[in-house]
């Protein structure tokens, strides 16, 4: 079986966010790490290579230092390494993210894709269902459970008070939640080992099937209009007062800021 | 010269340090209070292969440099010197001499399962009159047959009754050197279950208080002549040598538990308030930080030179020696000064620079008191 998990670096949210003149995050000013969502799709791809044996290919798109986030799942014990990276796909939103990993993984061979459900740093979740589209296969999002059935993918699909049972078959694309597993450490001997591997770095001449009109921030639909850091909040107002005096005190200051 | 480190190390200390935050840190204060050992935790840090970071893969380890695993118990010994000593005497006393001075067999048969983390190691050269001096072991193995009968006892051993394999001392006869009759020393390899292989109390400590510091007795205790590690009479040398080595790691221990108190008392001072200003807004509190800080500067860069010349020279015995020596002061200069900053909190237990000043102390004791380490480096000066 053949795995390819895409995996993206982002800001760590202990650190401070810092953005580009244009409204984007200005990426290499700040400390990283793997997108939670993602090292849990990863550690979802790793345990069904432990179960079943594959063969795991992860795939970042970024700057030439999401590099980093690379040998890491190859610590973590992914078997290979792939980087695209160019400066036309700078700026890219979630569709022109997509387009350009649909492109990669058109070069490789797969039986299952996993993506994480978001990334931290955006939270739209849709780059994952994008490429499926791209690709033309079926796509099972917000995993919270995978198992391996013959020729299909039998997966608990979380949903507001319920999980759904899905089965599909093989290959296809899931996007998988932080709840899914608790990732596994990388190992010392393993981080070693994953400097020593090569990483396959690919640009805009590698992409395959895909139209410059679609890619980086000229193929971007979304435009940012504005982006800040968080504002920080005042104190606010506290009340003791109990259930049913609360209740009136609640609906009279949203009476009086006209909110009802 | 260039100070910065390789990608590889910066992430295996992310991956130290994650480790320690997540899984160290929240049973700290527990360990210490109920003076537990760490077994789950050791557990977790043998299946990631931190019980042989030096170790070579071909013998069950990852394979890593000394600085690899002085990062480790650095970032270890920053939450939790417990845990970064056992750690420490695990690798550096126990797996180290083995590595170096054992046959391919015992290699086989210890070093692997100790490097896999599946055994825990521990080394007893200390008795009770024989510290510093430790020539004055009494701690006697005569030949019977195929098998050496070991009678004596060690004390202050660190990981005593939860390891699994030993590295023991023993008197094996006398030597003439330079005309005056000396004892001859040799070090053996004991596992735990052997008959008239014992444990005798437990150490209560200031410090380190969920390491398991034990004394072993030895009665009639017979182990396979082939458990002899070396030859026969080259126990002493065994035993420097092996602490040299050691001495790197107590060092980063001690490193560990500085950096510790001084990240801890960094974010104290912005927190608390007196006279309406934080008191990292006075100036006093801010030179002892820059002190502190700048101490623990010098302690790293010469714990990280020990580490590179144990991988690069063949002797390292100043280097380790000034590391211990520089890094353990300046753990108790530090752990104190984070204590006086909390003031009337960080005399109380729950804070956890209080548990850090205790655990600072043994640094300066422990793999050779400073004292010692001074006789290393001057007894180098004037050779």
């Amino acid at each position: 079986m053949k795995i390819v998990v895409c995996i993206k670096q982002v800001p760590d949210t202990k650190g401070g966010v810092k953005f580009n003149p244009d409204g984007t995050l200005d990426r290499g000013a700040m400390l990283t790490i793997m997108n939670p969502d993602d090292k849990a799709g990863l550690e979802a791809a790793l345990r069904l290579k432990d179960q079943y044996g594959a063969e795991v290919t992860v795939v970042t798109m970024g700057l030439p230092k999401a590099e980093e986030v690379l040998r890491e799942a190859m610590a973590m014990g992914a078997d290979k390494g792939i980087l695209v990276t160019d400066r036309v796909l700078g700026g890219a939103d979630t569709w022109a993210t997509s387009t350009t990993l649909a492109g990669a993984i058109r070069n490789l061979d797969y039986d299952l894709i996993i993506t994480g459900r978001q990334a931290i740093d955006g939270d739209t979740a849709q780059v994952g269902p994008q490429i499926s589209e791209h690709l033309n296969i079926p796509v099972i999002s917000y995993a919270q459970n995978i198992k391996i059935d013959g020729d299909s993918v039998i997966v608990e699909r979380q949903f507001e008070d319920r999980y759904h049972v899905l089965k599909a078959k093989m290959p296809c694309l899931i996007t998988a939640l932080s709840e899914l597993n608790e990732p596994r450490y990388m190992t010392p001997g393993g981080i070693f080992d994953a400097y020593q591997q090569e990483i396959t770095v690919w640009g805009r001449a590698n992409l395959k099937d895909v139209d410059d009109s679609n890619l980086g921030l000229q193929g971007s639909p979304t435009k940012i209009a504005k982006a800040s850091d968080k504002v920080r909040k005042g104190a606010g107002e506290k009340v003791t007062l109990d259930a049913d005096e609360s209740v009136s005190y609640i609906v009279g200051k949203l009476k009086d800021k006209h909110v009802i | 010269m260039d100070f910065t480190l390789s990608k590889e190390h910066e992430m295996a200390r992310a991956l130290f340090k994650e480790f320690a935050e997540k899984e160290v840190k929240p049973l700290a204060q527990e360990v210490d209070e109920t003076e537990t050992f760490p077994r789950e935790t050791v557990e977790k840090m043998a299946k990631l292969g931190f019980l042989g970071i030096p170790v070579p893969k071909e013998y069950g380890g990852q394979g890593c440099d000394p600085l690899t695993y002085v990062m480790c118990v650095e970032e270890l010994s920053k939450v939790c010197g417990t845990t970064g000593v056992i750690v420490s005497a695990h690798t550096s006393l126990c797996c180290d001499p083995i590595m170096t001075y054992g046959t391919e067999e015992q290699k086989q048969k210890y070093l692997v399962p100790l490097a896999k983390g599946e055994k825990l190691g521990a080394f007893g050269l200390t008795e009770p009159g024989a510290g510093t001096d430790a020539q004055g072991q009494q701690t006697k193995a005569v030949l019977d047959g195929d098998e050496w009968v070991l009678n004596g006892s060690k004390c202050f051993i660190t990981n005593g009754k939860e390891a699994d394999v030993y590295v023991i001392f023993a008197i094996t006869g006398t030597v003439e050197k330079r005309g005056r009759m000396q004892k001859e020393i040799s070090a053996f390899i004991v596992e735990k279950g052997t008959p008239g292989f014992t444990f005798g109390t437990k150490e209560k400590k200031m410090g380190i208080r969920g390491s398991s510091t034990y004394e072993l007795i030895f009665t009639d205790c017979r182990i396979p002549k082939e458990n002899m590690l070396g030859q026969q009479g080259n126990g002493f040398k065994i035993a420097m040598h092996t602490l040299d080595g050691g001495r790197i790691g107590i060092a980063s221990q001690a490193l560990g538990l500085a950096e510790g108190a001084l990240e801890t008392t960094i974010a104290y001072v912005k927190e608390r308030k007196q006279f309406g200003r934080t008191i990292g807004a006075f100036q006093n509190t801010q030179f002892q930080l820059a002190d502190m800080s700048t101490k623990v500067q010098a302690a790293q860069l010469l714990v990280y030179k020990a580490a590179i010349a144990k991988a690069t020279q063949k002797t390292y015995s100043v280097e380790a020696a000034m590391a211990k020596l520089y890094a353990a002061e300046t753990a108790m200069e530090v752990t104190t000064k984070a204590v006086q900053l909390h003031g009337g909190y960080g005399y109380i237990r729950e804070y956890d620079v209080e548990r850090m000043m205790r655990d600072a102390k043994i640094t300066e004791i422990y793999e050779g008191t400073s004292e010692v380490q001074r006789m290393v480096i001057s007894g180098a000066l004037l050779k």
